[in-house]
């Protein structure tokens, strides 16, 4: 009985935060599209109820009234499989970030370590989805994002050393805490540039869309797939981009904090000001989709292996002689 | 407890099923997929154990990295055309003398750990539970007790390192290659030349 009240209370949480979570996904596709167009100065999609707001719902219905065609000679369990990971690890993630200071449903002591060990998974996804589709087009667009995904968690990892140097904790809430005297993008604003571009590289945004590069790949991975499973990946990509603008919110942007805090800042709830972060970060990364043309593939990999892993690499070398050598350094 | 012995039980279930599945299934791309799977539940026990950090540093490099680049090769090599076949054949069993071999050398390892944890338990009761989560518990003692331990490690990884990229790099001739530096300091009269041509005689461009 107990057992069952745990369970039921739990499941309560997790839909509170999910069905959000979904919503917003399908607003911000939206979102981005809107974006896209207007700096194209197209309307983008208007026509399904106000402003277009509908338009992901009625792209969503289409999805699921489509048929899911499984080709013969792909290898049909992990096939199927490859949309479910992608979009299940991009769900999970949410489960330890705060939207305040009690508004978290796993406050977990490595809970840094768990979205980046998750947002490590999130390659596989990708690659089953390739390599089971047994087509040439979604394996080259798989293997690349392997690599791609692969590079760029190193320097994400180097950055996020950085932020940890100057709080002393792996837990979202202590980070977040930390940065109640100055957010971290004022000293470690390098980083925050580079860890937004690691990100636009993580989540396979464009300018570094090479695994599902149209004019050389026709969709990448996703070639084969259709109907709702396509969808999956989609909405599992948007998932993934929400949760990698939750991160940088949260590790230098101060999350949930208020700019300010003086009276009519304050007023504002403090999870308003992180879904705020949120979606500004996310204006970025809709603008840079718009605004950048793709990289080729050895400039991608030349970027991060040659350019942001060094910079990174030296910039923890600085801040930890600098809080060394001002004795900054956060007390256990 | 109930609960933690059901998912104790469930997540060493899938670990030794996945495991069993790495030497059996006939893909080897399958091989690789369980063998994640088992990593992943292994630091799912981690984590119930309450080491947390080792769990979570689990996932990120065997999960995240090393089993990428797994994946990445046995693809690559196309071994999955080749299909595991030792399991069944009866003629092409010499690799199972071997195979019982390494398992009856770790089943005694493992005796002999099990063994000094039975007849020696004060080796192990040292734990000191405190406020300080295991992360800064292992910071603690690794950067200081440990520190040529771990520079040595470190330094093994980096002559591995350095052994595979000598070993694998091959100087390529005749490749164009892009310097930034160069297109950038490039001045018009380099590139840009003004020729007078002459009108039923053209112009011949040496380049």
């Amino acid at each position: 009985m107990e057992y069952l009240n745990i369970l039921f209370s739990e499941t309560y949480k997790i839909l509170f935060l999910l069905l959000p979570l979904l919503t917003a996904v399908a607003m911000i596709v939206w979102l981005d599209r809107r974006v896209w167009a207007f700096v194209q100065k197209r309307k983008g999609p208007n026509v399904v109820g106000p402003f277009g707001l509908f338009q992901s719902l009625a792209d969503a219905l289409k999805y699921i009234f489509k048929e899911i065609i499984i080709p013969a000679s792909s290898n049909k369990i992990v096939f199927i499989l490859a949309p479910i990971i992608t979009m299940t690890l991009a769900l999970i993630s949410w489960a330890v970030i705060p939207f305040s200071e009690n508004y978290v449903l796993a406050d977990i002591n490595v809970g840094i370590l768990y979205l980046f060990a998750v947002s490590s998974l999130g390659v596989y996804g990708i690659i089953m989805g390739g390599w089971s589709s047994n087509s040439k087009y979604p394996f080259l667009g798989a293997i690349r994002s392997a690599a791609q995904m692969v590079s760029y968690e190193v320097s994400i990892g180097v950055i996020i050393i950085n932020v940890l140097l100057c709080v002393g904790s792996l837990n979202l809430t202590d980070i977040v805490m930390a940065q109640k005297k100055i957010w971290f993008i004022i000293p470690l604003f390098p980083m925050f540039v580079i860890f937004f571009i690691s990100a636009l590289a993580e989540t396979n945004r464009p300018p570094f869309d090479l695994p599902e590069a149209e004019a050389e790949l026709v969709a990448g991975y996703q070639t084969e797939y259709s109907g709702m499973m396509y969808a999956m990946f989609w909405l599992g990509e948007y998932a993934n981009i929400l949760l990698m603008c939750a991160m940088g919110s949260i590790l230098f942007l101060g999350g949930w904090l208020s700019p300010i805090n003086i009276y009519p800042f304050d007023l504002v709830p403090a999870p308003m000001w992180f879904i705020i972060k949120i979606l500004l970060l996310f204006l970025l990364f809709a603008l840079v989709k718009a605004v950048v043309p793709r990289y080729r593939y050895d400039q991608l990999m030349k970027l991060g292996w040659k350019i942001f892993l060094p910079f990174s690499l030296i910039w923890v070398v600085l801040t930890a002689g600098y809080l060394l050598y001002f004795d900054l350094l956060p007390k256990v | 407890m109930i609960a933690h012995a059901f998912f104790f039980y469930f997540f060493s279930f899938i670990a030794v099923v996945s495991a069993i599945m790495v030497t059996v299934s006939k893909n080897t791309v399958h091989s690789v997929f369980f063998l994640i799977l088992d990593f992943i539940s292994i630091s799912s026990l981690f984590i119930m154990i309450g080491a947390e950090f080792i769990g979570m540093i689990m996932l990120i490099v065997y999960v995240g990295a090393v089993a990428v680049l797994f994946l990445f090769v046995v693809m690559m090599l196309n071994v999955a055309k080749q299909k595991n076949t030792w399991f069944k054949s009866s003629t092409n069993s010499a690799h199972i003398p071997i195979g019982i071999l390494v398992s009856i050398i770790i089943f005694f390892e493992v005796i002999i750990v099990i063994g000094g944890w039975k007849y020696k338990p004060e080796l192990t009761k040292q734990i000191v539970i405190s406020d300080i989560t295991n992360t800064h518990s292992i910071g603690n003692v690794l950067y200081t007790d440990y520190i040529h331990l771990f520079q040595l490690s470190g330094m093994v990884l980096l002559v591995a390192m350095i052994g595979a990229i000598v070993l694998t790099f091959r100087k390529r001739e005749g490749l164009k290659r892009q310097s930034y530096f160069k297109q950038i300091s490039r001045e018009r009269n380099e590139g840009v030349s003004i020729l007078n041509v002459k009108s039923n005689q053209g112009v011949k461009i040496d380049d």
